[in-house]
């Protein structure tokens, strides 16, 4: 259902890109004393009337392309003490388009964070347009299913993102998410890039979630879920390809920290990572 | 005269003789076919046609340099295509026949024709259809040294260009015992689309020059530390890169000079005292370079084909399509380098002038990344009252910054405003401009707060030279030019884009969102009038008719095809339509172009 609407946001979302407008403006200069002599009589030539239509376009400017970057693919290896387990974790968002409309898809997977006690996977399909200078707007549903009390639970849920580059040269993302049963909740992260030298590059990286209600099967309770900080050094072998490591501070709090706790979970976290961030 | 021409001819033979560049390898492994050098030769394997009649083939090669293989675009299969050299007044009949598995073309770059004969798909006619050949047909009305190149996607990066000389009817108002061609290209086993696909993605893609860890310490050290840090916080907070002067880089492009690279060593002959023309032709797509001969002054004495009246200079700066006719006079028994660095100096291409083959000079040391200031954005400080902005500039031109020199260039700036004499005209923008209300929508990044003329200055990255480097003001048409109408129109184009997502644009709009063409009535003198609201430079070419540079001279006003816009900068031109129909006009940095950087101006009665 959640599906459903997402096309048809796709939809209005094309129809309005169609509507442009065109044309640079053109003055008259007010008072320039126009002396209009003989031009060179350079014989004005007839151009062929040929059928126009057909002709292809001067400069490929329509172009839509696909674009993956999975910036976080990474292995979190056991660190002892209160029950962490070695496990993976993946950050993954792209887009297929041209300038201004993007669709857009994205997933988060994530296991025995502070967050969430076992394994939590999410996905997300979006329409995206090109909002303002720096920013894009996007709209369209989530899918997020995790493991509770053994079992399995999923939810769908509708969402709402505004993504971009916030002054400082702060990559920003944050998503406003409704889930079907009506709970609203919020995620926004940070991440910036440090160079070290051209090719070694630190990145730091903020995420937060919030919600207003309490939502037991997905431990998060209301108010302020979690705050994770991470450092991660990379190496960029090719500017696609670049393997990190890195460290992640990871803590969860109040009714939440609590849910993870009940679950088997740790609520607060420094784990060590290793991984590989790549585009194509 | 004619003994003058005959002794030249045999000079050259000789050189041929002696085998010149024989040990080179021909890039194109199907052409070694070695003929004599002759004077304006860009390469021996590369043929020169003349006549009424020309059959160019453009056909795909594998092309292979310092052991990176990739698809070449070819004419006449080689890299660059033959010399074409017609004689003014002449007509000529070009047969293009294209063996690619797309549609081809060729532009005449600079040559004034019957627009149907221009050559750009999409304006002038549909494009060459593989396996099939289109004739151009048009007479040579003017003289001077141009280019041909296609104007098809990428085909020029991939080797589609070529030199196209035009020899005058009236003797040239200058002496040379020997001409070369001098034609600057790159190379890159990526096709242009891959780049634009890349930069689309990541715009720095190709920068390996940006301000990293260990800059900021060496400018800490030269600067203190506060004001270092709120110099690089600045650019941060603005989302810009101060060290933005190519698109694309060395990380990538082998840089060419007559198709060779550095270590191959293009090889021009002379005897000392001998005065030697130099026909240089900025063919790359992407890339401007500085170029120097050291030891040497170089006369400027033809510019975009166009007599000029001789200037005197070490350095010269030139965009993609531009070209300048220098005389040298190598006086030494030595070998003298010919430099061409690139602007964000990240490589270079050279060559040699040496009195005999196989000999080389010293490699100039190279100089450092230069840094985009405030100016390039449009916010210095005008003193006109915008208190705000002197705190920004202070930040940002730190104290010692070579780049600092906002305050000098406004005492130069007297330029006579009225009464002026014959040779005396204002510069439009020599006062800077505010902005207006219009940011240009979503696809434009910024814009410049104040835009002012800067055809004064050298550009960026000249700041500390001692070197005599030319500029625009210098340029003076050699006789004072046909058309002295004021203009009775102004369009003002800004130059716009958005360097995170890599998009070009004027006014804010791509091509395909402006397709409408900018209507010109037949015989009318326009202004246009170009403000640059990004902060990188752009060679804009304006097809079918010329650009009156309106640089101050009078009645003395260069005209050229290309011309190049600085950062923030506000420059006019003047044009006489006396060219009808629909005529490309666009930024020649050819991934600018691709994503949109377009227009067609149409001309009608």
């Amino acid at each position: 259902m959640t599906f459903a609407v997402f096309v048809l946001i796709v939809g209005l979302g094309a129809a309005r890109a169609e509507a442009e407008s065109m044309q640079g403006h053109a003055a008259g200069i007010p008072d320039s004393s126009s002396i209009v002599g003989p031009i060179s009589e350079r014989a004005q030539t007839e151009v062929p009337v040929v059928s126009q239509q057909r002709w292809p376009s001067p400069v490929m400017d329509r172009e839509r392309r696909l674009f993956t970057l999975v910036d976080v693919l990474e292995y979190r290896p056991r660190t002892g003490g209160d029950g962490s387990n070695s496990d993976y974790r993946w950050d993954v968002e792209g887009w297929y388009g041209g300038d201004y409309n993007r669709l857009w898809f994205k997933s988060e997977g994530q296991q025995d964070t502070a967050f969430k006690a076992d394994y939590d996977v999410d996905f997300q399909l979006l329409y995206g347009r090109f909002l303002w200078k720096h920013y894009d707007i996007q709209v369209g549903g989530r899918m997020e299913t995790q493991s509770f009390r053994g079992g399995n639970v999923a939810r769908g849920m509708g969402v709402i993102g505004l993504q971009g580059i916030v002054p400082y040269y702060y990559e920003f993302e944050s998503s406003l998410f409704i889930d079907q049963g009506g709970a609203v909740s919020a995620r926004l992260s940070y991440t910036k890039d440090f160079l070290l030298t051209q090719r070694l590059i630190l990145q730091g990286r903020f995420q937060t979630n919030v919600a207003i209600q309490r939502v037991e099967e997905f431990t998060t309770g209301s108010g302020l879920n979690n705050l994770e900080f991470g450092a991660r050094l990379r190496y960029e072998i090719h500017r696609k390809f670049a393997p990190y490591m890195g460290l992640s501070f990871d803590r969860s709090f109040g009714e939440t920290a609590r849910l993870v706790r009940q679950q088997g979970g740790d609520s607060s976290q420094i784990r060590f990572v290793v991984g590989v961030r790549m585009w194509f | 005269m004619n003994d003058e021409v005959i002794t030249r001819r045999l000079l050259l033979k000789r050189a041929g003789a002696l085998g010149l560049l024989a040990g080179l390898q021909p890039f194109i492994s199907s052409c070694v076919s070695h003929r004599l050098l002759s004077p304006t030769h860009p390469r021996p394997d590369i043929s020169t046609l003349s006549g009424e009649l020309i059959d160019l083939v453009i056909s795909e090669r594998s092309f292979a340099l310092n052991g990176k293989t990739g698809m070449a675009s070819a004419i006449n299969e080689t890299i660059p295509g033959p010399l074409i050299r017609l004689k003014e007044g002449q007509e000529v009949t070009l047969n293009v026949t294209n063996h690619l598995k797309e549609v081809s073309s060729i532009h005449w770059h600079g040559i004034l024709l019957p627009s149907h004969m221009d050559g750009v798909p999409g304006v002038s006619f549909s494009g060459i259809e593989p396996g099939t050949t289109f004739t151009y047909r048009f007479p040579v009305k003017q003289s001077g040294t141009y280019w041909y190149h296609s104007h098809s996607g990428g085909q020029e990066l991939q080797g589609m260009y070529g030199a196209m000389i035009l020899d005058p009817i009236e003797p040239e108002p200058f002496q040379y015992d020997r001409d070369y061609v001098v034609m600057l290209s790159e190379w890159s086993g990526e096709s242009s689309e891959v780049m634009l696909d890349n930069l689309k993605k990541f715009s720095g893609y190709y920068n390996f020059q940006k301000r990293d860890a260990q800059e900021f310490l060496a400018d800490a050290v030269r600067w203190g530390l506060w004001p270092a840090l709120r110099n690089y916080v600045m650019w941060d907070e603005m989302r810009m890169d101060p060290t933005d002067f190519a698109d694309v880089t060395a990380s990538t492009f082998t840089y060419l000079m007559n198709g060779l690279p550095s270590a191959h060593n293009w090889t021009g002959l002379f005897r000392p005292g001998e005065r030697v023309r130099l026909r240089f032709i900025n063919a790359a797509a992407m890339t401007f370079y500085d170029v120097r001969i050291p030891g040497l002054t170089m006369m400027v004495v033809q510019a975009d084909g166009q007599n000029i009246q001789p200037v005197t200079v070490e350095e010269f700066r030139f965009g993609p399509a531009e070209t300048y006719d220098v005389i040298v006079q190598p006086s030494e028994d030595r070998a003298y380098t010919i430099f061409a660095e690139t602007m964000d100096r990240s490589g270079y291409a050279r060559g040699t002038l040496a009195p005999r083959p196989g000999m080389e000079g010293e490699i100039p040391e190279r100089r450092a990344r230069p840094l985009r200031t405030m100016e390039d954005m449009g916010m210095a400080d005008h003193g006109n009252g915008h208190t705000g902005h002197a705190m920004e500039k202070s930040s940002m031109n730190l104290p010692g910054d070579p780049n600092d020199h906002g305050p000098m260039h406004g005492e130069d700036m007297n330029y006579a405003p009225e009464g002026h004499g014959r040779d005396r005209s204002p510069i439009l923008g020599a006062i800077p401009v505010r902005h207006g209300p219009d940011h240009h929508g979503t696809g434009n990044q910024t814009v410049a707060e104040h835009s002012q003329n800067r055809m004064h200055e050298p550009g960026r990255g000249f700041e500390q030279s001692s070197r005599r480097v030319l500029v625009y003001t210098d340029l003076k048409s050699l006789v004072p030019y046909q058309d002295q109408r004021a203009p009775e129109r102004e369009i003002e184009f800004h130059l716009t884009g958005h360097m995170q997502r890599y998009m070009w644009s004027f006014d804010g709009k791509k091509y395909s969102d402006a397709p409408e063409p900018i209507r010109v009535r037949y015989g009318e003198r326009l202004r246009l009038t170009f403000v640059n609201d990004t902060m990188m430079e752009h060679p804009l070419h304006l097809h079918g008719m010329w650009m009156y540079l309106e640089n101050g001279s009078g009645a003395y006003l260069p005209r050229k095809h290309t011309v190049v816009v600085k950062p923030a900068e506000r420059l006019s031109v003047a044009v006489t339509a006396d060219a009808s129909g629909p005529w490309a006009f666009h930024c020649h940095l050819l991934l600018h172009m691709e994503a949109g950087m377009f227009r067609i101006v149409e001309v009608s009665v």
